[in-house]
């Protein structure tokens, strides 16, 4: 079930559209006829609770899933930020290495030294703040500083599209902070369609231009405003949710009020 | 010493020895990334029934090497090795089926009398006993591995690095994974060539991972692997012409016990560079 409130003026050109997208793996439907679209220039929300079908989701985007039904049209590249990234220290492959496959990874051939690829990685590594480490093996790099040179990897292709999957997870609240403004100014200066998934969306609200709010596989999408009521939420929910709004934080929570869905 | 140069078994030995030394190297490096080391191994545990076979047969050994690791990529990929990481118990099970034919084909290899010392050279090698006839074969199917393995660098080392990166730039990944096992065979059939089908895995996996403890750069790791494998291969070279004169029987040494002994010394070299350099820089 999918439905769009007050469907915006048709913007030219979407980065991504969603239609009706379905999973169906074996007897669960994991997506149920998802759609919305990825405006260029904007912050959009993939929220929801564990299980809710958000990374199958942004699998199927990347083309890992097939879908059951349903499409999914991109235009131009991708720039995929994984969340979990385990990659062993002695791994010989520096951040400013990985960041350089982000531009020729597809590339046949020896990765042989070149000036301008250089000024192109430092650039990238300057627009995510990731010089000072970029020389370090990247399996001995922390959680956020992976992150960043992840980031500065799908950058460097000048994507159209940035997925991230669960970026604030594994942050403090300040760095979480910077990565979200920091996301924001790139999706405004590159006109990049940025999509994040998250279970907690307050981190996200200054941010977000529009929300895809997943639960149980079904989606509604639209302005924050449209969205996180509680009437348009217990509809999705199918029971009754309410959105308490505290000291500037929004907390949904099931009828009974015993359970914090988000 | 001076024999030691001008004997053409040494020439031999050393030319083919170098090139396998680079193959193995350049392999090595993305089986350590790939930490696929197992399948590497496997393939040289199978490849002892090719190098038995081939002595049946009176064609070259590394015709059989060849033919047996090339069967059990096939077998891997057939079995989604790669795709399903701890398929452990698969590769085990299909490691042991290559071990019963080895066992059988070595068997009916060393009852005939011709071809007495075949479990010996298939098992551990022979670098003396190379014979010229195989020079443009094992130089071939090493230049195949290794342009092969040059020409995918880039993808190869961003679909070892994550999967889900390189599924997003658009990389075939099951394509890639395939591409690499046959390059790996060849490797694994060349390595068995020189120290022996049970030491193959000490020439890819060794030299590769002593490179990775000196260098942060995937390029240089395959430079420093080559001339570790190089090294090793020589120097064992040099000390199995002389073991010649050594007890007990003056009938000289195994070059592969050096050339395994060697790799294990710069591993343990290497590992000690590396913990003394980080120390340094904390």
């Amino acid at each position: 079930m999918t439905a769009t409130l007050n469907p915006s003026p048709v913007k030219a050109d979407p980065a991504l559209r969603v239609a009706e997208a379905s999973v169906q793996i074996g007897q669960r439907r994991i997506l149920d006829e998802v759609s919305f679209e990825l405006t260029p220039g904007t912050v959009t929300g993939l929220i929801g609770a564990n299980g809710a079908g958000k990374t199958t989701l942004l699998r199927a985007i990347l083309g890992r899933q097939a879908l059951s039904r349903g499409q999914i049209a991109k235009h131009g590249r991708i720039g995929y930020v994984p969340q979990k990234f385990l990659l062993d220290p002695d791994m010989p492959l520096r951040g400013r290495d990985l960041v350089g496959l982000g531009l020729d990874g597809r590339r046949f051939g020896l990765p042989l030294p070149s000036k301008a690829k250089a000024a192109r990685v430092e650039e990238a590594l300057r627009q995510v703040d990731a010089q000072s480490f970029a020389d370090t093996r990247v399996g001995r790099l922390s959680g956020g500083e992976q992150q960043r040179i992840l980031l500065a990897h799908a950058l460097i292709s000048q994507p159209r599209l940035l997925l991230l999957d669960e970026p604030l997870a594994n942050l403090d609240l300040r760095s979480a902070k910077e990565v979200v403004t920091l996301l924001s100014r790139l999706a405004a200066e590159h006109e990049l369609g940025v999509l994040i998934s998250a279970h907690e969306l307050n981190q996200l609200l200054p941010v977000m231009g529009q929300v895809v709010y997943l639960a149980d596989g079904r989606a509604i999408s639209g302005s924050t405003d449209e969205v996180i009521r509680a009437d348009v939420l217990s509809l999705l929910y199918r029971h009754h949710v309410d959105v308490l709004h505290v000291h500037g934080r929004v907390v949904v929570v099931a009828g009974e009020g015993d359970q914090v869905l988000s | 010493m001076h024999g030691f140069f001008a004997s053409p078994a040494v020439q031999l030995g050393a030319g083919i020895g170098a090139a396998v030394a680079i193959v193995a190297a350049t392999l090595g490096v993305f089986t350590v990334i790939r930490s696929q080391a197992f399948a590497g191994e496997s393939m040289g545990d199978i490849g002892t029934a090719g190098g038995a076979g081939a002595y049946l047969l009176s064609v070259g050994p590394v015709l059989g090497f060849a033919a047996a690791t090339t069967a059990a990529a096939a077998i891997m990929e057939l079995l989604g090795v790669q795709r399903a990481r701890g398929r452990d118990l698969v590769t085990g099970v299909v490691l042991g089926a290559g071990f019963a034919l080895s066992a059988l084909l070595l068997y009916v290899a060393t009852t005939d009398n011709t071809t007495s010392g075949t479990t010996s050279t298939v098992m551990f090698g022979s670098l003396f006993a190379l014979r010229s006839s195989d020079l443009a074969l094992t130089l071939s199917l090493a230049a195949i591995a290794l342009g092969v393995t040059l020409a995918l660098f880039r993808p190869l080392l961003l679909a070892s690095t994550d999967t889900d990166l390189a599924a997003a730039q658009g990389l075939p990944l099951r394509l890639l994974g395939f591409a690499y096992l046959l390059a790996l065979a060849i490797a694994v059939a060349l390595a068995a060539l020189t120290v022996g089908s049970i030491l193959s895995t000490a020439l890819l996996v060794g030299p590769a991972a002593t490179a990775l403890k000196l260098t942060d750069r995937p390029l240089r790791a395959v430079v420093y692997a080559s001339v570790i494998g190089i090294g090793a291969v020589w120097l064992g070279l040099v000390l199995a012409y002389d073991s010649y004169d050594w007890p007990p029987a003056h009938h000289g040494w195994p070059a592969s016990f050096f050339i395994v002994a060697l790799v294990l010394c710069a591993y343990l070299a290497g590992g000690g560079w590396r913990r003394w350099a980080d120390r340094r820089a904390a």
